[in-house]
């Protein structure tokens, strides 16, 4: 019987693998998904941990109340991929075979990547540093906060616009806003990288009196002299820095043959099958496509992968099978006082945003919770 | 006007409202060594003026545009 293996319990994995145990019959195949930890975190919540309004303790589960029975649960790190042998090592040295393998191993952040930025700058891009900037946002009694993107990639691409909204009216509430001065920065030349959606932020940003600067490629953190470097010759004063750190992918695909040096696999856009690997596809925030890396991509990514696969097991040739992505993402943008908007947009259509409102910050409300329910299990 | 020029690396960014291809060229132009030459592809007519007012602004060199069936591929040589 044919071996499928899924590298990764987030988003991807855990749906693509529950999606191939309903699709596929059980003497069609094995299906087996490794992920190194035997938590599946719900990473959106902790865009709020930061300003308490979201415990971090419910924004985890384990990975098997959420895996259909018919999937074998292995926990471990995967070390190394031969794509030749068809082998998959794990770190505590187990080695497992694969004739159809999906990878979906996310991404990690690295603030190494940036000097300076682990002793100088706090993010809230992983469980432990949203938790370690809500300390810091209780302490705070005033001053500067420069907020924004540390390095390239990262995922979610609107978090830190969201972020900043929230930040405003947290401090808005603790009534300690008029003595913060918030910085804004992003890397390119406006708020946002699509035109629409900046076109919206900016006057939001303006009303709310925070200070933009654009242009601004994060290049050193100076501790002692609590400054931030940008690439363009900029240099920021702070008395906190909320920075995005830079991202890679996972450790072992980092400078192996299918991968680039940060470790993003080299992914057909619409195929998704893995460059140069007819029987490996690749999902979620570790493909190397230059677009938003997102739980709503790895979502809409895994039907076309399950359906590939299925029908290459099955015999198919490619240009048998017309399943195909074709981009699609879908974004909610909180923008403070219980207000939302939403993006959504694929390879061929512009975003369009809508006003926001008190509706879509209800529905983001709905579906945080949701989620467990709704998404790594395929309902949706 | 390009012929002569040998790309180090080139991405496809046809299509990427988010992050786009600007977000997509700084990243090669910081992963590149001084002297490499990036290339991008853009569907979005925006990049047409996003993409050289942020070389120039990073003090970078912009070598040029061409059009390629429907988008434009721009390229930048890494000089700091
Ligand atoms: C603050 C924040 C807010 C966000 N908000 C949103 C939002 O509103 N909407 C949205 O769509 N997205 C949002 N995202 C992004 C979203 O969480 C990710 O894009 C999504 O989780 C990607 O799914 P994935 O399956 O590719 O990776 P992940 O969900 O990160 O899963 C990767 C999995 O791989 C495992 N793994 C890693 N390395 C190995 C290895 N070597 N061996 C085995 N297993 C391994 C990990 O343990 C994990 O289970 C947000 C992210 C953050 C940080």
């Amino acid at each position: 019987m044919k071996q499928i293996v899924v590298l990764g319990g987030g988003t991807g994995g855990t749906l693509v693998a529950n999606l191939l145990a309903k699709k596929l019959k059980s003497k069609e195949a094995h299906i087996t998904l490794v992920s190194a930890s035997n938590r599946h975190l719900y990473q959106p919540g902790w865009l709020y941990v930061p300003f308490g309004r979201q415990d971090p303790r419910t924004l985890s589960r384990p990975m098997a109340s959420l895996l259909r029975k018919r999937v074998k649960l292995v926990i471990g790190k995967a070390s190394q991929l031969d794509t030749e042998s068809q082998q998959i090592s794990l770190e505590d040295g187990q080695s497992l075979h694969y004739d159809y393998l999906v990878i979906a191993t996310g991404s990690q952040v690295a603030p190494e990547d940036v000097p300076g930025f682990s002793e100088g700058a706090q993010h809230f891009y992983t469980e432990e540093a949203s938790f370690k900037l809500h300390a810091a946002l209780e302490e705070f009694r005033g001053g500067k906060i420069v907020v924004g993107v540390g390095g390239l990639p990262y995922k979610c691409p609107v978090a830190p616009l969201e972020f900043t909204f929230l930040l405003d009216e947290y401090l808005t509430h603790r009534r300690i806003r008029d003595k913060t001065e918030i910085i804004y920065t992003f890397p390119l030349n406006r708020v946002f990288s699509i035109e629409s959606v900046a076109e919206v932020a900016q006057p939001l940003l303006e009303q709310r009196g925070v200070t933009i600067e654009t242009f601004f490629n994060l290049e050193e953190v100076v501790p002692e002299e609590k400054l931030a470097r940008s690439l363009e010759g900029t240099e920021l004063n702070y008395d906190l820095l909320i920075m995005v750190p830079p991202h890679r992918g996972a450790k072992f695909l980092q400078g192996h043959p299918i991968a680039d040096e940060q470790g993003w696999v080299k992914t057909d856009r619409s195929t998704l099958e893995v460059k140069g690997c007819s029987n490996v596809w690749a999902l979620g925030d570790t493909t190397d496509l230059p677009i938003s890396k997102a739980g709503s991509t790895a979502h809409f990514e895994a039907p076309v992968i399950v359906e590939r696969l299925a029908a290459r097991l099955r015999g198919a040739n490619n240009d048998q099978i017309p399943e195909e992505y074709e981009g699609h993402v879908m974004c909610f943008l909180e923008t403070g006082y219980g207000k939302a908007s939403m993006l959504n947009f694929d390879y061929s259509h512009a975003p369009e945003v809508a006003e926001p409102s008190h509706l879509v910050h209800y529905e983001k409300m709905v579906f945080n919770k949701a989620y467990w329910y709704l998404v790594p299990t395929g309902v949706l | 006007m390009m012929q002569n020029i040998t790309i180090t690396k080139e991405s496809d960014a046809r299509g990427s409202f988010c992050p786009g291809p600007l977000m997509e060229l700084i990243r090669q132009v910081r992963l590149a060594q001084v002297g490499d030459v990036i290339a991008v592809i853009s569907s979005d007519d925006g990049s047409k003026k996003d993409i050289p007012a942020w070389i120039a602004k990073a003090k970078q060199e912009f070598l040029g545009m061409e059009e390629i069936g429907g988008a434009t591929r721009f390229i930048c040589r890494k000089i700091k």
